[in-house]
């Protein structure tokens, strides 16, 4: 038995700061200590506070390491585990009081998150079967095997589960249209084709904890009848591939997937199909197509993958996060998931904070917290003490929300009716500095890209939305153009075929209803409020403050500043290119920027 | 039967369940305009992947307008096919397409027949609101198909035809978002490519995105050359539609017509591939009864079943898909080609000139045959025997440029020796139609009785597949028949497993055969025009004197003078091919 566990976190953003080189350095600390049969590193996935990584957990004093390097490995190993004293100057400095928190559940962070889908991310080795298993891992599945199929599918009605990548459709419901679809042959499909920009949830459940996937895909087989799971993810998460493809030989090798699952009559097995990173394949049936190995484009719905899925036969498709929902709610039963969140939204929902703020990361919090809880307590508040301006949720499909909404519950129904929408759990946080029209336009940017081709208004009215929006950012609307963004943006709504082109224009209609003063300052007085729309910047010398010291005419690039040594100088509008370098090299104050 | 009760447009409709809102507004007269969607109903062809949004209705409690093409109707739905809102929706759709479309029309060999062009005229669009970058690609001419792909509007017709329909896989779509455009793989040249220029993507284009390669030019300037000689063969599937350009009833014959107009426009003989196609029954009739009595008599090196090898498109289809087969289809050249071939080594002895001053224009319903004359086989020192092969379309082309006024000319005959035909050398130019003519001779000269009857209506229809067995005098013959290279390949895949028991088997590529042609009148995705071209060349068999292939006294004629037998060594040369693999 070891006394100690040094959890580190092994998800992709840590990986990316040498948390690789931390466990290996301790590791060799300890064992120069001869202290490895005492204390034991363990490789798990996200925290979620990725704002703070790469981050050390030691149990069983829960004490919360943050910012580790791979050279405080020794100090860790002396000071903590050897002589049980705390490394202060790695625990997380409370930004109020600016006192040390050891203890993760103390820290804002934490505090308001509760912890289903994520429960097992930064707590067990995902790569270890039995650390599963010691969680109550395919308990559940034990349990739904006792039930029939109809029970099964009832308590997950009644827990009120609703679809996590962005729909919100109701999955015990889901599952019960697929269960009553008779076929020779049903398939189930994980959704792992995280694509909002910002999103990393799904991979870090895949990562941190890929057997409550595979548990959750093996119940949804036997409730939908299906002896055959797909994952669907995306070839760019290379690390949740190999602790998936790991996880899967692990169950294969426990008997819980593969033929008669636990003693039982019913055969399930998991295969993984890699997609290529197209935004659209996330949308059901572009997914089942990519699949099929076509085109990833989606088709008219009806019919459904529920009737006609994969290779023409009933298919119920999920999301990695509504999958990872799944054991709880067999294993705590429907009541007490279905009493977390509100009346229609029922758990809760992992959202990856983003942006303007000061805790970045992976947060799950219940449904109903409102924007401003999550914004200012869980996500720390704004970065460098600047002015909140707005909230994307829903990706690129949702909308921008601003202080006026801030108080509004998070629930799919409360978001939808204020303009924005649920989404995966995407959430992006802008400040005073950032232009809307210029995000309208990122977002659109983002379509244009991702669009598969199929439909004309999201082939080529988003096109014209962008073309419009790009006119605007350079200076050269005209009053007209906003009436033509929104006239077109609400029949690219209204007739696209799938749900990324009945979404595309939603980021520039919201902006354009939450923002209009900046639209209208971009195109009657050709300016940008946040001073980020580069052709609209104006350098100019505020002639009483210039002191003729030549510093800015030495240093602009173009030739665009003149004026005599001890005289004020003058920018050439003309000429200048706005690269701002006379702004930073004036030490005057003297460069003026309109 | 389901039945299903709804509104639109504020009239109550009654159809069966399964309907779309696009066939059960049709049902009452209201004509919902659509683009991408396109429907062959006795030819289960069906494009319908609901995405050029112009069919766009209002469905009462749906929060977006639903396509009416690819929705059905529902029991107490509420159809608005004319609000405002499905107006503005439907002309700015329109709008973003035109945004992206050369506005090129009054040099577009689509011009007047183009769908799109159509729409805009029917909508009327008058100003685009939302202009904005064009895409642009590559200009890609092949030996029959031009692409012109600046003016895909994604309506991935094509693309249905030539993976579901013809199995042959060259046209889809590649890129994405606004750039996404239907090509081959990778924007290769079509030449480089295994189309069979069967040109059914031609033929259901809705723009000018792919035409045929224009050789009208061509033409003219031949018959203006006082030092050629200029003959012309016209296929049989080209009388049976050609009236449809000068605005007649589908299924009007034209024959007389037709040659009155190529006498007008100054070619000095009219000639009709008919008797070519007589001809090929000679050979590929006499073909089949020598492998026949060969496997009756026990050789088992011998190939069956026997495979119509008259497809230019179909040729080309199995020496890519199946070189493995190459044996199997008759050596016979196609009646052009016969008849090029005939005119070139023959008719020019003839007639005393050189094969070089003579020019053999050919009318197709085809643009295949614009790549099988250009085939080096059929070359004799770089002189083709077929010079050009224009379209039912250009040639309709030529008689309106000409200033000849189609619909009053009189009714002439073709010109001799190489224009007499019988009704068997007619029935070519449809499915079932080959295999029909090739009986009526194979029989009586396998059993040396006269038939007992002419019309075989069991090899008539236009099922996909079809199959039937004809009494050979005691012997059953046991023939298919495939129109449509998807439908071919299924036979074909038969025949490769060492599964098929026919003896013969006649392919057509287009759907209808020749009547159904890439280079016929656009049908505009209506079915009945085939079947009335269809019975249109059934009745001028009818009407003619002479019905079997072996009475046309002409052929005869052509066998003692020059040929001396079907098979001949002669007949060999000048008649009958070779295929290659092209993998």
């Amino acid at each position: 038995m070891y006394k100690m566990h040094l959890l580190v976190c092994g998800g992709t953003g840590c990986r990316a700061t040498q948390s690789k080189q931390i466990e290996e350095n301790l590791r060799a600390e300890l064992k120069a200590k001869g202290l490895e049969n005492d204390a034991q590193v363990i490789i798990t996935g996200c925290f979620g506070f990725c704002e703070k990584g790469p981050i050390v957990k030691i149990l069983p004093d829960n004490t919360f390491y943050v910012g580790v390097e791979s050279e405080d490995a020794a100090e860790i190993v002396e000071e903590h585990v050897l002589k049980g004293r705390r490394v202060e100057r790695l625990l997380y400095t409370d930004p109020e009081n600016k006192e040390h928190i050891s203890d993760s559940k103390h820290m804002g962070f934490y505090q308001k998150q509760i912890r289903i889908a994520l429960r097992n991310c930064g707590f067990i080795d995902p790569e270890n079967i039995d650390e599963y298993i010691a969680r109550d891992g395919y308990f559940a599945l034990g349990k739904v095997l006792e039930m029939s199929q109809t029970e099964a599918i009832e308590i997950m009605k009644k827990s009120g589960l609703r679809g996590r990548g962005g729909g919100g459709f109701p999955t015990g419901l889901k599952w019960e249209i697929a269960y009553n679809n008779k076929a020779d042959q049903k398939y189930v499909v994980c959704n792992a084709d995280e694509g909002d920009p910002g999103a990393f949830m799904d991979r870090s459940i895949l990562e941190g904890d890929p057997h409550s996937i595979i548990e959750a895909m093996t119940i949804c087989g036997y409730c939908i009848g299906a002896s055959k799971g797909l994952v669907y993810i995306r070839a760019e998460y290379p690390l949740a591939i190999t602790r998936l493809q790991i996880a899967l030989k692990q169950a294969r090798e426990y008997g819980l997937i593969g033929k008669n699952i636990l003693g039982r009559n019913f055969d399930f097995d998991i295969e993984l199909r890699y997609g290529a990173g197209a935004f659209v394949c996330g949308e059901e049936t572009a997914l089942i197509h990519s699949m099929e190995g076509l085109r990833g484009e989606p088709t008219v719905k009806p019919p459904y993958p529920a009737e006609s899925g994969y290779l023409g036969k009933p298919t119920n498709v999920n999301n990695v996060e509504t999958f990872a929902n799944v054991p709880v709610i067999f294993l705590k039963g429907h009541e007490w998931f279905s009493s977390i969140g509100t009346a229609k939204s029922k758990g809760t929902k992992v959202f990856a904070i983003t942006g303007k703020i000061n805790n970045v990361g992976l947060i799950e919090v219940p449904m109903g917290i409102t924007l401003r809880e999550v914004i200012y307590e869980v996500g720390g508040g704004i970065k460098d003490g600047k002015m909140f301006k707005a909230v994307q949720t829903g990706g690129p499909s949702g909308g921008c929300l601003t202080e006026k909404h801030l108080d509004t519950p998070i629930d799919y129904d409360s978001l939808l009716a204020v303009g924005s929408m649920m989404g995966s759990g995407g959430m992006i946080v802008m400040d005073e500095d950032d232009c809307m029209v210029s995000i309208a336009r990122f977002y659109l940017e983002f379509i244009l890209e991702e669009s598969c081709g199929k439909c004309t208004p999201c082939r080529i009215g988003n096109k014209r939305l962008h073309e419009i929006l790009k006119k605007i950012t350079e200076g050269k609307g005209e009053p007209a153009d906003i009436e033509r963004l929104k006239a077109l943006g609400n029949v690219i709504k209204d007739t696209s075929l799938c749900g990324l082109g009945q979404t595309a224009p939603n980021p520039v209609l919201s902006t354009i209803s939450n923002f209009e003063d900046e639209y209208l300052a971009h195109v009657n007085e050709k300016r940008c409020p946040a001073g980020q729309c580069k052709a609209l910047l104006k350098y100019e010398v505020d002639e009483n403050l210039c002191t003729g010291c030549t510093l800015c005419f030495r240093n602009c690039p173009v030739g665009a500043i003149t004026g005599e040594r001890r005289q004020p100088h003058h920018v050439n509008q003309s000429l200048c290119i706005k690269c701002g370098v006379c702004l930073e090299k004036c030490k005057f104050n003297a460069i003026l920027l309109t | 039967m389901d039945t299903v009760n709804l509104i639109i447009d504020n009239k109550p409709v009654v159809v069966k369940a399964g309907t779309t809102i696009l066939e059960a507004a049709s049902g009452i007269g209201v004509h919902v305009p659509t683009l991408c969607h396109m429907k062959l109903s006795d030819l289960n062809i069906e494009n319908k992947p609901g995405d050029c949004r112009v069919c766009m209705v209002e469905v009462k409690g749906r929060k977006n307008l639903v396509p009416a093409c690819c929705t059905e109707v529902s029991n107490g739905m509420e159809v608005n096919t004319h609000s405002i809102r499905v107006i503005n929706a439907r002309r700015t759709v329109l709008e973003l397409i035109l945004s992206d479309h050369p506005a090129d029309c009054l040099i577009c060999p689509k011009s007047g027949k183009c769908d799109l062009q159509n729409l805009a005229h029917k909508l009327g669009i008058r100003e685009i609101h939302y202009q904005g970058e064009q895409s642009h690609y590559r200009a890609d001419t092949s030996p029959a198909i031009i692409r012109d792909i600046d003016k895909c509007i994604m309506c991935r017709r094509c693309e249905m035809m030539c993976n579901k329909v013809q199995t042959v896989g060259v046209l889809s779509a590649i890129n994405r978002g606004f750039y996404s455009v239907v090509s081959p793989a990778f924007e290769m040249n079509l030449d480089h490519s295994v189309c069979t220029y069967c040109g059914q993507c031609v033929a259901v284009c809705p723009t000018g995105a792919l035409t045929e390669v224009d050789e009208t030019g061509n033409v003219i300037r031949a018959l203006s050359d006082p030092s050629k000689t200029v003959i012309v063969q016209t296929a049989p599937a080209v009388r049976a539609a050609l009236g449809e350009e000068f605005d007649m009833e589908p299924g009007t014959l034209v024959t007389g017509k037709l040659v009155a107009a190529l006498k007008r426009l100054g070619f000095d003989y009219v000639f009709d591939t008919d008797f070519a196609a007589d001809l090929t029954i000679m050979e590929e009739g006499t073909e089949l009864l020598n492998r026949l009595s060969r496997k009756l008599s026990g050789d088992k090196d011998v190939k069956l079943p026997i495979l119509t090898s008259c497809c230019p498109a179909w040729v080309k289809f199995f020496e890519h898909q199946f070189p493995e087969l190459k044996d199997i289809p008759s050596t016979a050249r196609s009646p052009q080609q016969m008849f090029g071939s005939i005119a070139k080594n023959w008719f020019a002895e003839k007639l005393g000139i050189k094969r070089e001053d003579l020019v053999v224009v050919s009318i197709m319903p085809c643009v295949a045959k614009k790549y099988e004359c250009g085939r080096d086989e059929f070359k004799a020192n770089g002189n083709p025997d077929v010079d050009f092969a224009l379209t039912t379309r250009e040639f309709a082309a030529l008689i309106k440029v000409s200033n000849i006024d189609f619909s009053t000319l009189p009714d002439e005959d073709f010109d001799n020796p190489l224009g007499e035909s019988s009704g068997a050398g007619v029935i070519f130019g449809t499915t079932g139609g080959v295999i029909e003519a090739a009986v009526r001779t194979a029989y009586e000269l396998f059993t040396n009785k006269p038939l007992p009857r002419i019309d075989f209506d069991e090899l008539r229809g236009m099922e996909g597949i079809r199959q039937a067995t004809i009494d050979f005098g005691g012997l059953p013959l046991k023939i298919g028949i495939a129109h449509g290279l998807g439908n071919a390949r299924k036979l074909l895949e038969d025949v490769q497993a060492g599964k098929s028991e026919f003896h013969a088997i006649e392919i057509m590529s287009c759907p209808g055969g020749c009547i159904g042609g890439g280079g016929q009148p656009y049908h505009h995705g209506n079915a009945e025009i085939l079947k009335k071209r269809q019975m249109a060349l059934y009745r001028e068999d009818k009407n003619k004197v002479i019905r079997k292939s072996h009475e046309n006294k002409y052929i005869i004629e052509l066998y003692k003078e020059f040929l001396e037998k079907p098979l001949s060594e002669k007949a060999h040369h000048l008649l009958h091919t070779e295929y290659f693999d092209r993998t």
